[in-house]
């Protein structure tokens, strides 16, 4: 992106989020917005990270509390299948980390109130196959 | 519309509109507060931030974390701005000029405690007193942050600050907290409360009762700031959870200017001790020397919640 010098600005010029007319935002997920170059949306700051939060679907509750105290809007949460009693239905559901926005802070992890946890923080060098073969076994008492 | 929320599953539904990479400090209670507050409703929303943390950290050139339309004017105007722009979008509206009259729009304020509680104290008295339809939010972390963490009035009694060091000869800020969920009462408006985002139940309620209140709203949001206060950045939710339970932060709200009533009463009552126990910035008062503040702060804390609940008692 071509960035423009401080005195090369009108006064009160305007930063726009969209690329194009979004109807509805409220309603309309990140992955159908048009995003222009200057919404914060297209940056990464996956280089923050020392540790990474690691997600494992298989003892996940779909509590949200991770969704709801990600600082940096970094929890997906969607509509993804899934079966209930042999039906195949939609439902709204944790499917996982946003890896490009997420800083590793590690608040996911902690308010995770799973056994063993759904998130864990590790090394952001760390490979997700091999965390997710060695993921803790239930502790009983927490901690 | 406000929306009705029941559970994070119908909550979680909200499509963002503050996006990440902002540059918020990891496990920073500011984006959360903020998250939390814009998607629990579906409203169209006018946005103002006073200088700040928030307003420095989400508008870096040249990106922009805000899908709503955002203006930062200064520190001390985050009120007015938005206010400038309710009375415009009135005008239009009385004299049927509105470009989409069919699109609900909310006006709302969101700034630090240094530009409510200090800097833009007069601008905000002031829109309350005109009545403007509007909402402020006081991202409330007691400390001036983005600028190296120099003390604010809402700085509690014996954080250590930049601008009110701990050390040989003082236990840090020698003045208490200024009540400011009290001064916004005092004016009158429709709805006052004070909430914390680690309750998130009793934040959305708040907010869908501030945003059908039609007049000026005041919500003073309690915002654990990992580096100030000095704590893990994993431990937002923890540090806010014993804030809440220690009664350093009550959580109630005030409508119509006295009736005021409790929302949150903690099962256990913690001593602030723990409170002040999890936060670097109050580490000297664990001192034998300082045990005397310690001291006071807890009769303060409890003297305070006694008044809350025979306010509410008494209705008045
Ligand atoms: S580590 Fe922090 S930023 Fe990353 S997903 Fe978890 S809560 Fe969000
Ligand atoms: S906090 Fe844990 S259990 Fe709850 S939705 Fe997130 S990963 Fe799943």
């Amino acid at each position: 992106m071509e960035l423009r010098g401080w005195d090369e600005f009108e006064i009160g010029s305007v930063l726009f989020s969209f690329n194009e007319k979004v109807e509805n935002i409220p309603n309309v997920q990140q992955e159908d917005r048009s995003y222009s170059e200057n919404n914060s949306f297209q940056a990464s700051v996956a280089h923050w990270r020392v540790e990474k939060p690691i997600f494992n679907v298989d003892h996940c509750i779909d509590c949200f509390f991770c969704w709801i105290y990600c600082p940096d809007s970094s929890i997906l949460a969607r509509e993804k299948e899934v079966e209930k009693k042999g039906e195949k239905i939609m439902e709204q559901s944790m499917v996982g980390i946003d890896y490009v926005h997420c800083k590793g802070c590690g608040v996911c992890s902690s308010v995770c109130p799973t056994d063993p946890k759904s998130l864990l923080m590790v090394d952001e060098h760390d490979e997700e196959e091999r965390v997710l073969a060695n993921w803790p076994k239930k502790e009983g008492k927490e901690k | 519309m406000s929306k009705e929320i029941k559970n994070l599953k119908e909550y979680s539904k909200a499509a963002e509109r503050f996006e990440g990479a902002h540059l918020l400090c990891p496990g920073c209670a500011h984006s959360m507060i903020v998250r939390e507050a814009i998607n629990a409703t579906d409203s169209e929303l006018v946005i103002s931030s006073g200088t700040g943390c928030l307003e420095v950290s989400t508008a870096v050139y040249p990106y922009t974390s805000w899908d709503v339309p955002w203006i930062h004017i200064g520190f001390e105007n985050a009120s007015t701005a938005v206010a400038g722009a309710e009375a415009m979008y009135k005008a239009l509206k009385r004299k049927n000029r509105l470009y989409q009259p069919e699109r609900d729009v909310k006006f709302l304020a969101i700034s630090g405690d240094g530009a409510t509680y200090d800097i833009g104290f007069q601008f905000i008295s002031g829109c309350f007193e005109r009545g403007h339809d509007m909402m402020y939010i006081c991202l409330d972390n007691e400390v001036y942050a983005n600028t190296g963490g120099q003390r604010s009035s809402s700085t509690p009694i014996g954080a250590s600050t930049t601008t009110s060091p701990s050390g040989r000869v003082s236990y840090g800020k020698k003045e208490k907290k200024k009540d400011i969920v009290q001064i916004m009462a005092a004016h009158g408006s429709p709805y006052v409360a004070q909430v914390a985002p680690n309750k998130w139940k009793d934040m959305v309620k708040k907010l869908k009762k501030g945003f059908d209140a039609g007049g000026p709203v005041f919500i003073n949001a309690m915002s654990a700031c990992t580096t100030e206060w000095k704590f893990d950045p994993s431990d937002t939710i923890d540090v806010s959870d014993v804030a809440v339970d220690a009664l350093v932060f009550p959580l109630y709200e005030i409508e119509n200017g006295t009736k005021l009533t409790i929302t949150y009463r903690p099962k256990n009552v913690l001593p602030i001790k723990d409170y002040l126990g999890l936060q670097g910035r109050f580490k000297h008062l664990m001192k034998k020397e300082n045990a005397h503040i310690v001291e006071q702060w807890q009769k303060d804390v409890d003297a305070k919640w006694e008044y809350l609940q025979r306010r509410e008692e008494a209705g008045v």
